[in-house]
């Protein structure tokens, strides 16, 4: 371990009149033979924004949830501003002055803001005198934080963003001094984190103390005023932010160092792989869903699309994977191979897809890429289930698969290493190797890849990204779709930005900005950027076209 | 069909939708909070039972009444314990509910009474006095003596004659529907009806409502509030048990003069069916329960419908609200959105 790390307990230049927020001391938690927390010591001072960082399964949320009251600590004390606490269920932590925003809010979606926010929290037995103090409350809080939300729209037409208000403003309406963010930015547009950075700067700035459990290095920077470190449910570090680096935190949260850019070699286009033309998709709602798209894949390049989600990303990949929404009218033409690829009716379905050589892993993998329930080995053949090794006559070779499954395990590093646990067992990081472990092995001509690396802790993404480049510098496609700019940015030959359904332009990863790909994912097109004549009408690679300037005058040298 | 028969086709099906809006309101309590009970037909037959049984056995009525509702609220507890404690399947508990009510009444009924399953036939006269005596001194200090005489002596639920029934019921049109409608209708009618408003206010005002409606949509919600799921969703089943009290008790000493093998006929299954109807709102499952008992009451009225030269058989006027009731499950109503945590047992995760 560095020796500049304090080990545990926090900095200490805080002047001691004022006592911390939160001490926790030595606090331990077990689920069975699972040590989830092993002695942990956490000191939070107040006011301050402090992040808690650590791979999934690291312990973070078991330790929130033990300051909420949600589970009882085995061992070790509880202090909240320097009183000693017996936090036994969620109404102990609330009136300490906790307040927690989940991962997965905790709001009754057919309730208005202004029902929610008083649920638990009503004045007295009749509720119309509980909700016009709510209101007006409300009304100073949104001024004060900047937390416009009205208070009368039910939770399920407001968009994610401002559903995490309605939480945040639960928490401040209870009169909590402590707020406990559990990955507050995963749902979130880039837009929108900022805007949730903003409040919770706001918040610090009212004296309020903040700890955010995340596993993004780059919002523990910008953000946090010290940063604990959680490996294996322990606490192996707290630092001031200003004092460390995303490496040395990286380092620390895996225990190893960690590539955080990821290392490829320039791409060796070949002949083209996937042609898309002119692709449009009309919903069952009659929203135009996509509307023209058309670009080309070569072997042996990762092409990238950027956009906010919703943009139309998740029907390409359906479409390009063969299971559109129901009721959806497709229409233009796709070549794989230089040979047509179904787009409605016989031979456009999942199966087809894979047999013209195309992996998936689709965008979510919980409800599209594996069955929960059923045993990993088993989700390792889903889709290939119709293969020859995997088959027996008219019966499923289950000892093959589980070989094979065993195989890919061992392979792709996948921990727990026990393929008959049901998929639901493992971490997301685990979940999506086991996914990825299936579509990549079976070599695919063209890998589409949703989402990679969402909800997958930092060990992992490293590898999934490692295992994607390898893909194409074995002379494959990868069509990779994110919503994480980074990743889209570290990882792809080309970028794609999508918007409303159409592509914006393209960039070359290495000489664009993030605030060029910002401006293209907000809807300002080429055009109103550059004065130039706007989206060229197919993204096809440079090379076809030597003397036609493409779509990036600024990257060209 | 004159205005009469109109009213008398009416005064039946008010009689008729009694049990059925009683049960209704009772699964909603109970739906609403996430807890889905198709055991309100084994419920209701219990109260039936119990409350027979011990208005015959005590000539008193009340007793009776007390007793369906015991009787209800034990087999809620079961539901509760299984659904709510021990987060079993609500839906298999619901089954078991039923066949429980179904051998245990027939059983009981047998043993005590050895009539083959039924109660006697309540009559005035049976009533037993050194239970009814302290009671009725102890009344008509209350309510005068001879009101305490009525009370007590009653052994099942008769019409009660609203003020001014006789005095009105010349007057055109308002006259007869007050007097034969509206008034001449037992308690527990009253009562039904005036649960109506009462779960509304009940659910839409008041911070108990709130957190039913809450725990039966998302408990994850009520629990990171502060809030105990458990005790919120044994508030709703007990409600719920005590209307399906009132509702046995209504069928076996309001309707009908005693309990008889299977009495219920499938009421509690018209109920749910009523429920999902009325979208799981107060105000709905009186309307929708209201039809119900129309129909009911039509058939009863009508055994022989003759719409011109077609002669429509009493087998199927009496088959109508069963024959309605899978109209309305197969979804003929249009989407009905029940509560979105409904029939899932609460487990704390995050």
């Amino acid at each position: 371990m560095n020796d500049t790390v304090t080990k545990a307990g926090g900095p200490d230049s805080a002047p001691q009149s004022i006592p911390p927020a939160i001490e926790l001391r030595g606090i331990s938690k077990a689920f069975g033979p699972v040590q989830a927390n092993r002695n942990i010591d956490l000191t939070v001072q107040k006011g301050t924004i402090h992040g808690i960082i650590g791979e999934n399964g690291a312990g973070k949320s078991t330790l929130m949830s033990i300051l909420y009251g949600f589970y009882k600590p085995d061992s070790g004390e509880i202090l909240i501003d320097g009183k000693p606490i017996q936090i036994t269920d969620s109404m102990t932590a609330i009136r300490a002055g906790i307040g927690m925003v989940f991962q997965h809010f905790k709001l009754v979606r057919n309730f208005t803001v202004l029902e929610n926010i008083i649920l638990g929290a009503e004045d007295g037995p009749l509720l119309r005198p509980s909700l016009a103090r709510a209101r007006k409350r409300l009304r100073e809080l949104a001024e004060e934080y900047e937390l416009q939300v009205d208070p009368d729209e039910a939770i399920e037409e407001l968009s994610v963003g401002h559903q995490q208000r309605v939480e945040i403003l639960k928490a401040l309406y209870r009169q909590a001094d402590i707020l406990i963010l559990d990955e507050p930015t995963g749902v979130l547009t880039p837009a929108e984190a900022d805007h949730l950075f903003r409040i919770l700067n706001g918040l610090r700035d009212e004296g309020k103390t903040i700890i955010l459990i995340t596993h993004k290095l780059r919002e523990i920077m910008e953000i946090t005023d010290n940063v604990s470190v959680m490996r294996r449910g322990e606490m192996v570090a707290s630092v001031r932010t200003a004092e460390t680096t995303p490496e040395e935190l990286a380092e620390l949260m895996v225990g190893r160092k960690v590539l955080l850019e990821v290392d490829k070699t320039p791409a060796q286009p070949g002949k083209p792989i996937l042609e898309v033309r002119d692709l449009r998709m009309i919903d069952i709602d009659k929203v135009e869903r996509l509307r023209g798209i058309s670009f080309d894949i070569r072997a042996g390049e990762i092409v990238g699309i950027a956009g906010v989600s919703g943009n139309g990303q998740t029907q390409l990949l359906e479409i390009l994977g063969g299971f559109p929404e129901k009721g959806a009218k497709i229409s233009g033409e796709v070549m794989m191979n230089g040979q047509p690829l179904a787009l409605n009716g016989r031979g456009s379905d999942a199966a087809e897809r894979r047999e013209r050589g195309i992996g998936h892993v689709p965008e979510d993998r919980q409800d599209e890429g594996l069955i929960m329930d059923f045993p990993a080995w088993e989700n390792v053949s889903f889709g290939y289930h119709n293969a020859p090794e995997y088959s027996n006559g008219i019966f499923m070779d289950c000892a093959a698969i589980r070989a094979d499954a065993e195989g890919k395990f061992q392979r792709f590093d996948v921990r727990p290493p026990n393929p008959e646990l049901a998929a639901r067992n493992f971490s997301g990081g685990n979940q999506q190797k086991i996914v990825v472990a299936r579509e990549v092995e079976r070599n695919p001509d063209l890998l589409l890849i949703g989402q990679p690396t969402r909800g997958v802790d930092i060990g992992a993404i490293e590898f999934i990204h490692k295992r994607i480049v390898e893909l194409r510098d074995a002379g494959k496609a990868v069509l990779l779709v994110s919503v994480e700019l980074d990743e889209i940015m570290s990882l792809s030959d080309r970028v794609l930005v999508m918007f409303d359904g159409m592509i914006m332009g393209e960039r070359d990863p290495e000489t664009t900005t993030a605030g060029e790909l910002g401006l293209l994912m907000a809807g300002v097109t080429d055009r109103d950027a550059s004065g130039r004549d706007g989206i060229t009408p197919a993204h096809r690679h440079p090379a076809d076209h030597p003397d036609e300037p493409t779509a990036k005058p600024e990257g060209q040298a | 069909m004159d205005f009469n028969t109109i009213l008398q086709i009416l005064d039946s099906a008010v009689r008729l939708m009694t049990p059925l809006l009683l049960a209704c309101l009772a699964g909603l309590y109970s739906e609403r909070a996430g807890v889905f009970d198709i055991g309100l037909e084994g419920k209701m037959l219990m109260a039936a039972f119990t409350s027979a049984t011990v208005a015959a056995l005590t000539g008193n009525v009340w007793l009776g009444l007390c007793a369906g509702i015991i009787g209800s609220l034990m087999l809620s507890l079961v539901h509760g314990l299984a659904s709510i404690t021990f987060r079993g399947n609500q839906l298999i508990s619901g089954v078991a509910i039923n066949f429980l009510a179904a051998g245990l009444t027939v059983l009981l009924g047998q043993k005590i009474f050895g009539l083959g399953g039924r109660t006697p036939t309540l009559n005035p006269g049976a009533e037993l006095e050194a239970l009814t005596t302290p009671f009725r001194d102890w009344l008509s200090g209350i309510v005068g003596p001879d009101l305490a005489v009525t009370l007590t002596t009653m052994p099942r639920f008769t019409e009660i004659r609203l003020p001014f029934a006789d005095a009105l019921r010349d007057v055109p049109v308002i006259g007869p529907i007050y007097a034969e409608l509206i008034s001449d209708h037992s308690i527990l009618v009253y009562v039904a009806f005036l649960c109506v408003p009462a779960t509304w206010w009940l659910l839409n005002r008041t911070r108990f409502g709130l957190r039913l409606r809450a725990v039966g949509e998302n408990p994850a919600a009520v629990d990171t509030a502060g809030v105990s799921v458990t005790r919120l969703r044994y508030a709703a089943v007990g409600i719920c048990g005590v209307l399906c009290g009132l509702a046995g008790a209504y069928l076996a000493t309001g309707l009908s003069a005693g309990f008889v093998k299977d009495m219920t006929a499938g009421r509690g299954f018209i109920a749910l069916a009523a429920l999902i109807f009325a979208k799981w709102r107060p105000w709905g499952a009186l309307g929708a329960t209201f039809l119900f008992g129309l129909l009911e009451a039509i058939a009863n009225r009508y055994p022989n419908l003759e719409l011109g030269p077609i002669t429509i058989p009493s087998m199927f006027m009496n088959a109508l609200p069963y024959i309605l009731t899978v109209i309305i499950l197969a979804g003929f109503v249009g989407r009905a959105i029940p509560p979105r945590a409904g029939g899932e047992p609460y487990v704390k995760e995050r």
